[in-house]
């Protein structure tokens, strides 16, 4: 019987106010969105630089007056560095076939590239990528070396953008949900004051306290959710069409984004949505019927 | 029942107390005029036995227990030994009769079929049989009054608190509320009232305790308004 009066309560205040739900409905699937985008986005970067830090190299190309003793100092001292976990070497003929294979498609601009012109290198794999700047400063002083090379900082680049868009995304989210929660506070004073004299008489004869707020947070908890669902389908159309079609060429460098992945979306944005307007509403609750 | 200990309570920005140092002691089944000017402090004595408000100094111990004390989450629970009644009936605007007394028992957890079977009983008690499903813009003051006073006695509490109730009726419906109050005390249970209604203070001759300034000037045991 109780149960069925608080949710009676809650469709009625959901309609009563039917503009206003609406509004509150908007910036929270907005808002949850954003959100929902964002925490992909790290998860992917997350997994992305597991991949391809697994892979990056650290490239020690030689002069191309090196001689054959500082070449065997090169090699032994990257041999005997407790950081490596393996190298290999790549002549310059090797360098110029795999160039060859490389830019197929422009068959001038192999051309113009003699087989010479291209430096041997040492591809060594470090234990750790992260001491990628110890291995280099003592590699440094090392005679016969023209340069060495990190993939690990043109990766981080590319990391860089990825994270730039999350934290755009969750300033947005953030920005959005502010609205959202004033949006929330408001409809639930409009309902409180709409419902003051119900209010008053349960006051009055005893009615405890949560029997008396619970339709009002129960009117922003399934606005809330509504709200996330809304979000959770933008976003599982938003990762079909853009990921899956129009900019599928990107998923050749991207790593796949799993389906699993956007579904678990699904539970954390009806969660945060159904938590954080639960609370809103219960503190404006506090403030504005001071049961 | 009801014993006030040395209370004082001063509002905020209050340049003198509502009421100073008030100790005053009601037993069971009695029934008490608390009357006064304007502004005397008497109301506070139904906000703090309410526990709308609490004393800034001293005791209020309501049923045994002590009310100044009383954890937040657990004065709806408290309100429910105690049936109130206001100048201004406080009724739903949208319920019928029968509505208004029916939700005071739903919404502390009664089912109902237990409003069912006791809604129609309090209000054949208060003199409204055959009138449960008219709305209260369809009652008269006297009749909206008698709904108002079901809805605080429905659920048999140890005291009912009387906040004017006369207030808004003329002298005639007046008389008739307060023999309703008087059959309610005679089933044991403790009434007290505010008014300055003299007349009925007078007609009833039951204790009188008179305020003024925030503290009590006279305690009669059947008293007139004087």
């Amino acid at each position: 019987m109780r149960l069925k009066y608080v949710l009676n309560e809650v469709l009625v205040g959901l309609w009563r106010n039917v503009t206003m739900t609406i509004a509150m409905i908007i910036t929270m699937s907005v808002s949850l969105f954003m959100l929902g985008a964002s925490v992909l986005l790290y998860m992917q970067v997350d997994q992305m630089k597991n991949y391809y830090y697994g892979e990056i190299e650290v490239s020690i190309f030689l002069r191309p007056d090196v001689t054959a003793a500082q070449r065997t100092a090169i090699d032994q001292a990257i041999t005997s560095n407790p950081l490596v976990a393996n190298k290999t070497y790549e002549t310059q003929k090797e360098a110029f076939d795999r160039f060859q294979q490389l830019w197929a498609d422009s068959p001038d601009f192999v051309k113009s590239v003699g087989p010479n012109s291209l430096p041997e290198s040492f591809r060594v794999k470090l234990k750790d990528p992260e001491q990628y700047k110890t291995f280099a400063d003592q590699m440094q002083g090392l005679e016969g070396i023209q340069d060495i090379i990190d993939q690990r900082t043109l990766l981080d680049k590319v990391f860089n953008i990825f994270n730039g868009f999350q934290f755009g995304a969750l300033g947005v989210a953030a920005f959005m949900a502010v609205a959202a929660l004033l949006l929330v506070g408001n409809t639930i004073q409009v309902a409180a004051y709409s419902k003051r004299r119900e209010v008053a008489v349960m006051k009055l004869v005893g009615a405890s306290n949560w029997f008396i707020q619970a339709p009002f947070v129960l009117e922003a908890v399934v606005a809330g959710v509504i709200g996330s669902v809304i979000g959770f389908i933008v976003l599982f159309v938003g990762k079909i069409v853009l990921l899956d079609h129009k900019l599928q060429a990107l998923t050749t460098i991207l790593t796949p984004v799993h389906d699993s992945n956007v579904w678990l979306m699904l539970p954390l944005l009806a969660g945060v949505g159904a938590v954080v307007s639960a609370v809103t509403a219960w503190i404006t609750l506090r403030f504005y019927l001071k049961v | 029942m009801i014993q006030l200990e040395n209370v004082t309570k001063t509002y905020p920005k209050a340049s003198r107390p509502s009421l100073d140092d008030v100790s005053v002691g009601i037993e069971k089944g009695e029934f008490v005029f608390f009357i006064g000017p304007s502004g005397s402090g008497k109301s506070t004595i139904i906000k703090l036995l309410l526990h709308e408000v609490t004393p800034t100094h001293g005791k209020v111990m309501v049923n045994a227990k002590d009310v100044t004390t009383l954890r937040s989450w657990k004065v709806p629970h408290f309100r429910r030994s105690i049936g109130c009644v206001f100048q201004d009936f406080r009724l739903l605007p949208n319920r019928t009769a029968y509505e208004n007394v029916a939700f005071a028992l739903e919404v502390i957890g009664k089912t109902k079929a237990v409003a069912r079977r006791v809604v129609p009983e309090v209000l054949e008690l208060v003199g409204l049989g055959g009138k449960e499903h008219r709305y209260p813009h369809e009652l008269s003051g006297g009749e909206q009054q008698r709904v108002a006073v079901a809805r605080a006695f429905v659920n048999r509490p140890l005291i009912l608190l009387a906040d004017e109730p006369t207030g808004n009726l003329d002298p005639d419906t007046s008389i008739e509320i307060m023999r309703l109050l008087d059959r309610i005390n005679r089933t044991g249970t403790t009434v007290v009232m505010v008014t300055h209604d003299s007349n009925i203070v007078n007609q009833m001759r039951r204790r009188v305790i008179e305020i003024e300034s925030g503290q009590i000037v006279r305690d009669q045991a059947r008293g007139v308004y004087g």
